[in-house]
């Protein structure tokens, strides 16, 4: 599969010169298969671009949401295949106890926040609601759990029929309340099922570590906890994604660079930058 | 490997780790899959030690008694009421673990129940009153 970073910032869009490498759109991820089936990981400010790519000619795309945080799905609304008639949008994400995944959408995607209604688009919507075991999205086999992010918010475990496996985590707080991590064996730690083993990890690392003691409980992890979770989960190669809005190019880079020295991986790190392309 | 957690459950455990009150937590079945260090002063062993335990063995780890002194059945205890009816029990009894003297004890168990109504097990608390 060809995996491309459309938009890896996390919580609000970040435009600017000093953001410019790693980029400012929020999270989405496209994913391609070998026999052209199309996903996407969430519709952060990134899935404009990546729907403007989007041939005519292809009639059927799924989008996978993690969560409904805005920054997951305030670019849902510019997804240009939205507005093509007889394309099939499959929406898959998490409903809540009280609300199933459409009308959960619809609050954002109604006016007074936004102008069209779900009911007018002109393409064909289908939603389906996760957590829901493991299913088949064309050559794809989908795997999705809750993960601990505030919220109804699940990851999701990609792996395709022959080929690799990707997971995508990209808000994810698995330290959350342990009293030291990774202390707990991999069955008692969020997302490690999900991540076993995987060819390719895109995780949360929004903050540094001198930043999480106090951003404890917002769902999020630092740079440390990500390379520690792959080493754990034993991936081959891990992107850390869902950069702090407050973080330049520069403040990334030292950064990357202090946690990979620290930590001293033994597998493959790539920095999450928007438009990076990876074949799994 | 045990088999991964709910993020429930793991939840729940990680609560339990940060809180002083004596908590057990077992799944559908009634295993014991976790129980924090003040329980472990309970059941006198450490769940690093133990793991997880098979229902049938726990339930024999202390007696419990009702206020006239009367054995509880295992099906009465608060805990497999709480799993066969899926609603919340409490009671208190008198509680003895090993050859220690019995204690007076609030017990409250509940169900732990996930959205759809996906049922995960259920949570013990116990209270010396």
């Amino acid at each position: 599969m060809q995996v491309t970073l459309w938009g890896t910032r996390g919580s609000l869009a970040t435009p600017g010169p000093e953001m410019a490498r790693y980029g400012g759109n929020t999270s989405c991820v496209g994913v391609i298969g070998r026999e052209g089936t199309m996903l996407v990981l969430d519709a952060g400010t990134g899935i404009r671009r990546l729907g403007a790519t989007i041939p005519e000619s292809v009639r059927r795309v799924h989008i996978l949401l993690t969560h409904l945080h805005m920054d997951h799905i305030q670019g849902l609304g510019f997804f240009a295949p939205l507005y093509r008639p007889g394309v099939e949008v499959h929406v898959w994400g998490p409903g809540s106890s009280t609300l199933g995944l459409e009308a959960r959408l619809m609050r954002y995607l109604s006016p007074p926040l936004f102008p069209v209604n779900l009911s007018e688009l002109p393409c064909k919507l289908v939603f389906h609601q996760v957590p829901a075991g493991v299913g088949e999205i064309g050559e794809f086999r989908v795997s999705s759990a809750l993960v601990c992010h505030p919220g109804p918010t699940v990851g999701y475990r990609i792996a395709e029929a022959g080929g690799g496996v990707l997971t995508y985590l990209p808000d994810h707080e698995p330290a959350l309340g342990c009293l030291r991590f990774p202390s707990l064996p991999r069955g008692w730690t969020s997302g490690a099922e999900l991540a076993a083993g995987a060819d390719l990890l895109i995780h949360d690392g929004q903050y540094s570590a001198a930043e999480y003691p106090s951003h404890w409980g917002w769902g999020h992890s630092s740079l440390k906890q990500t390379l520690e979770f792959g080493t754990m989960t034993e991936v081959k190669q891990l992107v850390p994604f869902h950069h702090d809005p407050g973080h330049t190019d520069e403040d990334l880079d030292r950064l990357m660079a202090q946690a990979l020295e620290e930590a001293k991986p033994g597998y493959r790190v790539t920095p999450g930058l928007e438009g990076t392309v990876l074949e799994v | 490997m045990p088999s991964a957690k709910p993020i429930q459950l793991i939840l729940a455990r990680q609560l339990a780790s940060c809180l002083a009150m004596p908590i057990l937590i077992v799944d559908t079945e009634g295993r014991l899959i976790f129980y924090n260090e003040p329980a472990e002063a309970i059941l006198n062993q450490r769940f690093e030690e133990t793991g997880e335990i098979a229902a049938d063995t726990w339930s024999t780890l202390f007696a419990l008694a009702d206020e006239e002194r009367k054995p509880i059945a295992q099906e009465d205890r608060p805990t497999m009421m709480a799993l066969s009816e899926r609603r919340p029990f409490s009671r208190t009894v008198w509680m003895q673990c090993g050859h220690r003297d019995w204690k007076h004890t609030s017990i409250t168990a509940f169900p732990l129940i996930g959205e759809g109504g996906q049922f995960l097990g259920a949570q013990m608390v116990f209270w010396e009153v």
